[in-house]
């Protein structure tokens, strides 16, 4: 038994430990990154690529105003998650997230104010979306309405609605063509309760459904974004899919706002309103159009008019919901009808 | 090794079959998709390889890793250490339980173990608005990752030196004081030699759970491009952008330190075992 460290030995521990420690400092540089002003926009899933284009369009405006340059940082999840995080500390400036209620959520815990809606033009939300469905290519499975999505042997996509805000708009879509066609509550719940038997998985994002849906080749239809089906479309290649426009679908109106508590807090507010307004203005509605989202600014729309399919959309604000809160208390919420059907 | 005599008398073929069947099961389901994440990672060539890796927010989580691993290896490590010591080397109340208590880690979820910190650091938790107020941030910041990191990582070092110690017994240590040598002479001469090789074993495995771990950072991390995302969290979040062959090539890191670590950990085990043959 040796009572002295073996050179080599006592290299081998050294550098164990020094490599590691020696390679920290590296760690540490990203904070030192040089930029006058940083921003952080907490969004949900699907608008990746849409806010990559809008941060590069806005940080080259803001650098041609002031002559300063600002490092937009982005986090992306599904829309609860997202809010959540944000109410359990997550620093951002602004959110834009996937439905009103999210934000409502955060300004309930005191981080903004709670007339925000009011506070930017069309409902705070300067593009809006729908709920399409998208289906492998040539239609196998004939799927052309909600009704066919409840018929034994169709597997639908969708993420969970209690983390998802697509997943949300998704299922009050299906509430809402149930309701009309059934003409009950009652067999509304019937019909989602259907629906949701032919759902094979639940993820969290509606990210996460599109890739369990187009890359692992999980399922029949996927319950999509407008803007989330157009992409899978463009990034997989036209003759892997098909869109399908059902009927009648909701108008989805994903919201932004300034995160009052925050922006305080790190003195960012003119900022954070300067990128929320860019947003409506011509050269932002057109970015949105190109994702895929559709713009409110009647002349960019009319551009892009040929785009988006004419769908019959049913409103959150309609008799049938309400509006977000009463619809997230009645569908989403613990015991709420959500809970009833897909538990039993 | 060779007091084991193998098995004579069994039918050749029952033999092969066996073998034959845990090769396949290890080829199919351990070899194969590791060899497909390289492929992957070079579908598109070395040049797309490389740009990969380099890409700014590639670059940070790498940075970030590095940091967080370095981190928290260290603390483990010393802590590893200092609980071994008290454990082997004293005997006092509640030992036995304090055994139990570091194993936690091993048998709560990573989520949860995430949760904890956001209970007690969040906006909403019991320390994180004074926190806040004051301009710290844990929670969606490296140190609240760091701090998951350490507690999921906690067990391996002082997993290892425990039983290690528990054998080697105190005489050596009691020979040592009784020839008057000091209390850090004792560990530095004494215990530290006896225990080296499973010391950096315990290391080896913590620090490659400590860049793998996903969970438990998932949940603490708020998933900030450039910023908050390690590695793994990095990984992810290419994947789910489409970008497969650069979230490939990014996963091909954790693989090749994945391989790396196996092997040390090879080289050590032999190391190990001829050693406490000699006891």
């Amino acid at each position: 038994m040796s009572f002295h460290f073996k050179p080599a030995v006592t290299a081998a521990l050294i550098a164990a430990l020094a490599v590691p420690v020696g390679l920290a400092p590296i760690g540490f540089t990203p904070a030192a990154r040089a930029a006058d002003v940083s921003l952080l926009n907490v969004s949900y899933d699907p608008t990746r690529e849409l806010y990559q284009q809008f941060n590069k369009l806005f940080a080259d405006k803001y650098k041609a105003d002031t002559g300063k340059t600002i490092e937009i940082k982005t986090s992306h999840g599904g829309s609860g998650k997202q809010a959540r995080s944000v109410i359990d500390g997550l620093e951002a400036d602004v959110v834009t997230l996937a439905l009103a209620y999210d934000i409502d959520a955060i300004a309930d815990k005191g981080f903004l104010a709670q007339d925000w809606q009011k506070r930017l033009p069309d409902n705070s939300s300067p593009y809006t979306s729908t709920i399409v469905f998208l289906v492998r290519k040539g239609n196998p499975k004939d799927i052309k309405d909600w009704g066919d999505l409840v018929k034994p042997g169709v597997q639908v996509i969708t993420p969970n609605p209690k983390t998802s805000g697509g997943a949300r708009w998704n299922y009050l879509a299906a509430w809402a063509y149930a309701l009309k066609k059934e003409g009950s509550e009652d067999k509304a719940k019937d019909f989602v309760r259907n629906l949701f038997k032919n759902v094979p998985v639940l993820d969290t994002g509606a990210r996460g459904s599109t890739v369990t849906f187009t890359e692992r080749g999980v399922g029949d239809v996927l319950l999509a974004w407008e803007n989330e089906a157009f992409l899978s479309k463009k990034e997989f290649g036209d003759d892997k899919f098909d869109i399908v426009v059902p009927s009648l679908s909701i108008l989805a109106e994903p919201p932004v706002a300034i995160v009052d508590k925050n922006v305080e807090r790190k003195g960012t507010r003119d900022v954070a309103e300067a990128y929320l307004k860019l947003l409506y203005s011509k050269e932002g509605q057109k970015l949105a159009a190109e994702n895929f989202y559709r713009p409110r600014d009647p002349e960019v729309a009319k551009e892009y008019e040929k785009v988006f399919p004419k769908v019959d959309l049913v409103t959150i604000d309609d008799a049938a919901f309400g509006g977000w809160r009463k619809a997230q208390k009645t569908h989403f919420s613990d015991g709420g009808v959500f809970d009833q059907i897909y538990s039993n | 090794m060779s007091n084991a005599s193998p098995v004579r008398d069994e039918p050749a073929a029952v033999k092969w079959t066996v073998i034959g069947l845990a090769a396949l099961f290890i080829g199919l389901f351990i070899v194969l998709p590791l060899v497909n994440v390289f492929a992957q990672a070079f579908v598109k060539g070395w040049q797309a390889y490389l740009d990969a890796l380099v890409e700014p927010d590639a670059l940070a989580a790498i940075r970030l890793t590095l940091l967080v691993t370095a981190l928290s290896v260290t603390a483990n490590t010393v802590m590893g250490l200092v609980t071994a010591w008290a454990i082997t080397k004293f005997s006092f109340k509640g030992k036995s339980f304090l055994i139990t208590l570091i194993d936690l880690p091993f048998s709560v979820s990573p989520v949860v173990a995430g949760l904890i910190f956001v209970l007690l650091f969040g906006a909403q938790g019991y320390f994180g608005p004074w926190l806040i107020d004051n301009g710290w941030k844990i929670i969606f910041a490296w140190p609240g990752i760091t701090l998951a990191t350490v507690f999921v990582t906690f067990p391996f070092v002082a997993r290892e030196l425990i039983p290690l110690m528990q054998e080697q017994g105190t005489t050596e240590e009691e020979a040592a004081v009784t020839l008057g040598a000091g209390g850090w002479r004792v560990f530095s001469r004494v215990t530290l030699p006896n225990i080296k090789w499973a010391l950096l074993y315990g290391v080896l495995l913590c620090n490659a759970r400590a860049m793998g771990e996903f969970g438990a950072v998932s949940v603490v991390s708020g998933h900030v491009r450039g910023e908050t995302n390690t590695i793994p969290l990095q990984v992810e979040i290419l994947y789910n952008e489409y970008q497969f062959q650069a979230s490939f090539a990014v996963a091909s890191l954790l693989a090749l330190l994945a391989i790396v670590t196996l092997l040390a950990k090879t080289a050590l085990e032999a190391r190990l075992v001829s050693r406490s043959g000699r006891h």
